[in-house]
């Protein structure tokens, strides 16, 4: 049976893109930090689906792990693997972050440095078996940004880059990276903050990066819209959108 | 680092009745540690948990206050084939676990009328189902589970350990704790179908001297009641009983006998006109439900078709209208049971007070549930638009009950009175002082509680 790593396996997002899986007959290795929460979701796809599951902890903030465990673990996936999807990220306290530099470094790490020193590691391996896919979960929060959040918005803005670059490189050994670039969803990242709309379910989210995954396509929005939301976004000009509340 | 899920949303709850409508604070862990971390937080005065929202009134809000939602903590989290014990997080679905478990051959053990209800919701109500005369409630079929109690600590709790805490627990309507998780036996069944026999009677007293004479027969037992028909016909019924399906004597047709065809579902998008429903509408729908049903045997009905008829029909309870509708469920024991009902349905018919649904069982022995509803004898359901005269009339029927012995389910009731309840609940002080020997600070809350005085305000 094939299988898929999720890094940052006990998001909500997550659990739903392992659900797509498991339906779909994959086994499933799902890796993050918190391990009392992956083993009740590896127990819960388990029983639901009658797949396969493991529990991995990994931290993408540990060097040593990223460098050690991860090879270890992609390793032990053997043949079977046929990719990556990966869910790691923060929203972090940006408020806080103005002032407390150990709160910005923890958003940036989290979602850049993190994120791109394991994606290099699992680039590494699937370009030497040259097949496989790597899925990140980027965001539009990334395509421009905005008072708000712009350390994560900027930290997405260079995975997002940073993606770019793997697709190009990665092209010619086979393996296909795909860009997920979602809008709101709704999950703990988002529950009980202001000025959310078109709130989408981590399920719908989940149901559009599998067949992201089984399509072609490289950069995808979640759901669709959000493609032409951002376009009319990135075009209001720099001297009015600074001066915008957003 | 920041606990995620610690955050709420300030917004309007309401129970399956949408009576009453109130501002709660409302919390959505994804973590289960995070269950914790909020009744540690001080971040509202107090909290309650909840689950589908299925209990008709105020039992899954606190206004103003903390309310904590179970749909995202609803992980299956072991289950044993040979036993078919299973063990869930309190958020997992009846619907869920007949998803996933009924094509194994597993059925739920316990049900009420409906499956959107969570594993933790039918232990707070102690809910039962229409195989209560047989089986009892979902308690007899709980293993354990774990109890977040206020003070912050986890305890396993079953009917050999913790077993005060276990007993106040169903029916305790989520006050002595948070149940993070259970262990739940399920039924083995070998198809999805039910076998079914029909039989009108011409009133409720020969529907209940059927019912004493034959349920015995019939793992599951209802009885339909026409709440509008008068005299001799008072509380005329169809009786439908039945038991599960055997494999072999399914038609060959049914090639999955564990697989039950998909109905069509509707959705009720919107509020019906507050008028749609009255008496003369319901009055020719009860006279067209009557007269449809013949006194057939050995009918196969599927079991959504047999369990969950309303349920096919999302948000049914906007039939109602914009004003909401309360249900009103007692229980008489068997003593004073055909006098009370008798005078019950009487004022009922009385009150032209269309009621759509007025559903009939025979209970079994009551359970050591420091406040679980069921005690042996009948129990009556029934729906009732909210419309301005009806607490009056509750209340009313509320000391009807009372005289004859009766009490009034929590789990649907969003009127009863502090007074009226300490009157039927023989056990409340010993549950108030376990109440506050397990939460001095008075952590767990509800508008319910609050209502009927099971905590102090
Ligand atoms: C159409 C319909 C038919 C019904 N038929 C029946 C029936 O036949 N028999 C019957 O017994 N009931 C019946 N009910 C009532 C229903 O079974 C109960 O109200 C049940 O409690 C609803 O579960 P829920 O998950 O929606 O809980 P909620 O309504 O959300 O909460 C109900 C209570 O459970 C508590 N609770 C929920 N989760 C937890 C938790 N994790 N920890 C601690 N406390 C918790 C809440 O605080 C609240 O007090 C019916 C309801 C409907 C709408
Ligand atoms: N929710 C939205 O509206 C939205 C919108 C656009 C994009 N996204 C993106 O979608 C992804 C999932 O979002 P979500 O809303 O489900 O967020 P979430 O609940 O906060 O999930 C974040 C995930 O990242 C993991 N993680 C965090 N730090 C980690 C570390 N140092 N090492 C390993 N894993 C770590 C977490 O696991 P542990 O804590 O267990 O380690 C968790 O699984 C994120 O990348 C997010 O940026 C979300």
């Amino acid at each position: 049976m094939p299988s898929v790593l999720i890094l940052g396996a006990t998001s909500a997002i997550a659990r739903a893109i392992a659900a797509e899986f498991a339906r779909h007959r994959s086994e499933l290795i799902l890796a993050a930090r918190d391990a009392e929460e992956l083993t009740a979701l590896a127990a819960d796809l388990n029983l639901r689906y009658g797949v396969k599951t493991q529990a991995q902890c990994l931290d993408v903030l540990d060097p040593a792990a990223v460098e050690t465990s991860l090879p270890a673990c992609l390793a032990a996936a053997g043949e079977t693997l046929t990719g990556v999807v990966l869910c790691v990220g923060t929203m972090g306290d940006e408020e806080a972050a103005r002032a407390n530099q150990a709160e910005a470094e923890r958003i940036l790490n989290t979602n850049f440095t993190g994120c791109v020193l394991a994606l290099n590691v699992v680039a590494n391996h699937f370009e030497k078996r040259k097949r496989g896919f790597i899925c990140a979960l980027s965001s539009v929060a990334g395509d421009r940004g905005r008072q708000s959040n712009y350390l994560y918005g900027s930290a997405k803005a260079g995975l997002s880059a940073y993606l770019q670059g793997l697709r190009n490189r990665l092209f010619r050994s086979g393996v296909r990276v795909i860009t997920i670039k979602p809008g709101f969803v709704d999950t703990s990242m988002t529950f009980g903050r202001p000025g959310l709309f078109l709130l989408a379910s981590p399920e719908a989210i989940a149901r559009g990066v599998y067949k992201a995954i089984n399509s072609g396509k490289d950069v995808v929005y979640l759901p669709w819209f959000w493609r032409w939301i951002m376009l009319v976004i990135r075009l209001v000009p720099e001297g009015i959108f600074k001066r915008l509340r957003l | 680092m920041i606990v995620s899920g610690i955050n709420s949303v300030t917004t309007p709850l309401a129970g399956w009745g949408r009576y009453p409508i109130e501002p709660c604070h409302l919390f959505r862990p994804e973590r289960r540690r995070e269950l914790a971390a909020i009744l540690a937080s001080g971040a509202q005065r107090d909290y309650i948990s909840r689950g589908l929202g299925r209990s008709y009134g105020d039992a899954a809000l606190n206004r103003e206050s903390g309310v904590i939602s179970h749909l995202r903590l609803n992980r299956f989290l072991a289950f044993d084939p040979e036993t078919g014990v299973l063990e869930c997080e309190a958020g997992v679905s009846f619907a869920e676990i007949l998803q996933y478990f009924l094509p194994r051959g597993f059925f739920l053990p316990v049900t009420p009328g409906t499956r959107f209800v969570t594993v933790g919701g039918a232990i707070a109500a102690d809910v039962h189902g229409k195989n209560h005369h047989r089986d009892g409630t979902v308690a007899n079929f709980i293993k354990d589970f774990k109890l977040l109690t206020p003070g912050g600590e986890i305890l396993v709790c079953s009917p050999a350990s913790h077993s005060e805490i276990f007993w106040a627990t169903f029916g305790g309507m989520g006050l002595t704790g948070v149940i993070v998780s259970a262990r739940l036996a399920l039924r083995r069944v070998e198809s999805a179908y039910v076998f079914v026999d029909y039989q009108k009677t011409r009133n409720f007293e020969e529907a209940i001297g059927i019912m004493g004479e034959s349920d015995r027969q019939y793992q599951y037992s209802v009885a339909w009641i026409d709440c509008l028909a008068t005299g001799a016909s008072l509380g005329r019924a169809i009786l439908m009983r039945g038991n599960h399906a055997p494999a072999a004597q399914l038609p060959k047709r049914l090639r999955d006998p564990l697989a039950a065809p998909s109905h069509r579902e509707w959705n009720l998008p919107i509020n019906l006109p507050g008028l749609a429903l009255n008496s003369l509408t319901v009055g020719a729908f009860n006279a067209l439900f009557y007269a449809a049903h013949r006194n057939t045997t050995q009918q196969l009905v599927d079991f959504e078709k047999f369990f969950f008829l309303l349920d096919a029909i999302h948000n049914w309870n906007r039939l109602y209208g914009k004003r909401g509708f309360v249900q009103y469920q007692f229980a008489l024991p068997p003593e004073s049971g055909r006098d009370g009902l008798a005078a019950i349905l009487e004022r009922l018919a009385r009150s032209r007070r269309s009621s759509f649904l007025g559903v009939l069982k025979c209970f079994g022995d009551a359970n050591p549930g420091l406040l679980s509803f069921p005690i042996r004898g009948y129990t009556l359901a029934l729906d009732l638009p909210a419309d301005r005269g009806l607490k009056p009339f509750l209340q009313e029927l509320d000391q009807l009950a009372l005289r004859y012995g009766g009490r009034v389910y929590l789990a649907k009731d969003a009127t009863l009175s502090a007074e009226t309840f300490a009157a039927m609940y023989p056990q409340l002080e010993r549950f108030r002082a376990l109440k506050r020997q397990l939460d001095p600070k008075g952590v767990l809350a509800s508008s319910l509680a609050r209502r009927v005085k099971l905590v102090e305000s």
